[in-house]
């Protein structure tokens, strides 16, 4: 392992007081900050729309479903969207922080666990064979393709009694991803009316999900989140390499199957809700990393608020640019996000994995 | 950061000591005998993707015609339509390889390919801006026309890359932050090329979608060329650089301390990696995975610590060329090559994969 690794960051030479990343007072405001940024966040993604309603109207009919027009839009299409916006986005940024620990490599998304992949593949022969044409039915395949070639990684990845290593990780990952995307597209070639149906699916949208699809996924998300959550500690000692975790007690097999489970949860239900957004599980450990250091306590409870809130963000953002229409919230987040994360991994000091 | 390779006890690379009065040195075995072999397999190959096709030929007559005695009509299929697309094939996959094996060692990070940073995007955006404005009409379009396709995909993978570079510059390169850099860059022209397609004529998109995904169909002297002419000349030069990334490979700081200048290292490995990737690409369109399954199937095969750069270019050859006989020969219909790549690169590198991991564990 290379040494940049177990360096701690280099004490500032103009401060020496300060700590090199916040004090844990402030991580602690900062998540009750973050908190109220995701609640207003959600008001306005009630309230902003093709439709404007007033955040009076919206705050009134959201107690009271008084059958008007503001009170059908708002719960039966703004809640929804809403809630699984807060839910898949906080899922992405807490899975892309479960990879990037797990594999330590700071190029790891959600979907090198196979996921994604596997859970397009899926929806693919679905559509194909089984001539499932609603979204709403896509769920259920998905979420059983992400689990198969997730399960399929891990064992390809471990050897014959261990749990799979960093490396062998990212290499069955990336590999196993890779085919399924090509039989994927393999299916795909000369196949209009299944490409019509997929490329919907594929470009990862919040838009036309009901209340239905919100509870299915919920479920598997929250408890994906706990998961998450209660591993943070074991995250800690696997960022110092295996061999150092496992010398200081911890059960290196037992923290990867953990992990990863939570983070086929997290990206399984994720994608088979709103399809697979990619960038975003990415790039929000690093906006995390580098506000909280490599702390994985502090850091995961981050990344899942700056998912929620990227998501968020980004899906208003693309309702009011391309009005009547809408803009799909995978190319808003890659427009937008692209630049504005370069010009944060420019100014920034980057805190390594 | 990540580690290229693990310790590996089932491979150790051997090395048999040669000393003579005239010279002295070590040769590794191992990896000779790789080269060796893959090179063998891809003259097979080669001769097998000629002979392929609506007018078979033999394999015997194939090498007739290439040492120059054979008969004039397969002269003609051979020397105008055949060899051309293997050419290119042979030189794309070589390429590409090359770029993705000196990328891995760059950034010490097995996922960094110049599919990943951004170099792919920017000549998908280069073509797919010739395809979609060509049919425009107007100045624009002869203007746009006259450029071609290859010329701007080219355009745009060194637009692309060059902005990677100042982007990533602060003080110097550092691994993390070009690769961080290349992918919020790889992200932005995905972007604009998805809304290039969407504001295109209807009759445009299946030509650009083809070109994205990667094909050697019609391609000719005209696109070889270039790309022939950028490995002859980056090809050596990449090996000249294989002693600063041996020092590279240990970290920053450890390779300054070992007398690299690191600045000017690092900038010499990026051009070449880049220069490669982007004429193979602006040939061939983006054959994706390529740079990353290759280096690391020969790294498992050769042995060592790195990926090897005359056996990844061997590999990439004989990988994109197999692809692109297979599509023709074997499947009932063509697929694109970019496809054919990852249905037999990637049960490879699975398969040594848990081949290694039973070893070690054992």
């Amino acid at each position: 392992m290379s040494a940049s690794t177990l360096t701690p960051e280099r004490p500032q030479t103009e401060t020496p007081s300060r700590p090199a990343v916040a004090s844990r007072t402030r991580l602690l405001v900062g998540l009750l900050g973050l908190t109220f940024v995701v609640v207003a966040l959600g008001l306005a993604s009630l309230a902003i729309g093709s439709k404007p309603i007033a955040l009076g109207t919206v705050w009134e009919v959201l107690f009271d479903n008084d059958g008007s027009d503001a009170a059908i839009i708002v719960h039966e299409l703004r809640i929804p969207r809403t809630l699984l916006g807060i839910l898949v986005g906080c899922a992405l940024g807490m899975a892309g922080a479960l990879m990037q620990g797990h594999t330590r490599n700071p190029l790891a998304d959600p979907g090198l666990l196979g996921v994604t992949a596997g859970a397009s593949i899926a929806v693919v022969a679905a559509i194909k064979f089984l001539g499932v044409s609603d979204p709403l039915g896509y769920v259920w395949f998905a979420m059983a393709g992400a689990v198969i070639a997730s399960v399929v990684v891990f064992a390809i990845g471990s050897g014959a009694s261990r749990a799979p290593s960093p490396l062998s990780l990212v290499l069955a990952g990336s590999a196993v991803t890779a085919l399924l995307l090509s039989f994927t597209t393999a299916m795909l070639v000369n196949d209009t009316v299944t490409i019509n149906h997929y490329r919907f699916w594929i470009v990862g949208s919040l838009a036309g999900r009901d209340m239905s699809v919100v509870a299915q996924v919920a479920p598997f998300l929250i408890l994906g989140a706990i998961v998450a959550l209660a591993h943070t500690g074991a995250l800690n000692l696997l960022s110092l390499g295996d061999d150092v975790a496992r010398g200081l007690g911890q059960h290196v097999g037992r923290a990867r199957v953990v992990g990863l489970l939570a983070t086929m949860l997290l990206t399984g239900a994720a994608t088979a809700a709103c399809g697979p957004i990619a960038f975003l599980g990415l790039v929000v450990p690093h906006l995390a990393r580098m506000i909280t250091g490599p702390d994985y306590r502090f850091l995961m409870p981050y990344a899942g608020f700056f998912g929620a809130i990227l998501l968020l963000l980004a899906d208003i953002i693309g309702r009011v640019v391309a009005r009547p229409g809408e803009l799909q919230v995978g190319i808003v987040l890659a427009v937008i996000g692209g630049p504005f994360f370069i010009a944060l991994v420019r100014r920034r000091r980057l805190s390594s994995l | 950061m990540t580690v290229l390779a693990e310790p590996q006890t089932a491979f150790v690379a051997r090395h048999l000591t040669i000393r003579t009065r005239v010279a002295s040195g070590r040769v590794p075995v191992r990896a000779v005998a790789v080269v060796l072999a893959g090179l063998l397999t891809l003259v097979v190959v080669f001769a097998w993707s000629i002979g392929t096709g609506d007018y078979v030929i033999s394999i015997p007559d194939v090498l007739a015609v290439l040492a120059g005695n054979g008969d004039p009509a397969q002269e003609f299929v051979i020397e105008e339509l055949r060899l051309p697309r293997a050419v290119v094939g042979l030189v794309v996959g070589a390429s590409l390889g090359l770029s993705g094996a000196l990328f891995q060692t760059f950034a010490r990070n097995p996922l960094a390919s110049p599919d990943m940073l951004g170099v792919t995007d920017g000549a998908a955006v280069g073509a797919v801006f010739v395809i979609v404005m060509g049919s425009s009409g107007g100045t624009l379009a002869t203007g746009v026309n006259s450029l071609g396709v290859t010329s701007a995909a080219l355009a745009g993978a060194l637009l692309a890359a060059a902005g990677l570079y100042l982007l990533a510059w602060r003080r110097g390169i550092d691994g993390t932050r070009l690769v961080l850099v290349g992918v919020g860059l790889s992200a932005i022209l995905t972007a604009a090329v998805s809304w290039m397609l969407s504001k295109a004529v209807i009759w445009d998109v299946p030509a650009a979608l083809v070109w994205l995904s990667g094909s050697l169909v019609g391609r000719g002297w005209h696109e070889a060329m270039p790309a022939i002419w950028a490995l002859v000349v980056l090809g050596p030069l990449a090996l000249v650089l294989t002693a600063t990334l041996r020092a590279l490979q240990l970290g920053d700081d450890t390779a300054r301390g070992l007398g690299v200048r690191l600045q000017l290292a690092q900038a010499g490995v990026l051009l070449v990696a880049v220069g490669l990737a982007a004429f193979a690409v602006s040939a061939a369109g983006p054959i994706d995975f390529v740079a990353f399954v290759v280096p690391q199937i020969a790294l498992r095969l050769v042995g060592g610590s790195r990926p090897p750069l005359i056996a990844s270019a061997v590999f990439g050859a004989l990988l994109v060329l197999l692809a692109d006989t297979v599509t023709r020969a074997v499947l009932p219909y063509e697929l694109p090559v970019g496809v054919v790549t990852a249905i037999l690169g990637a049960p490879y590198l699975l398969w040594l994969l848990i081949r290694t991991n039973r070893k070690v564990s054992a």
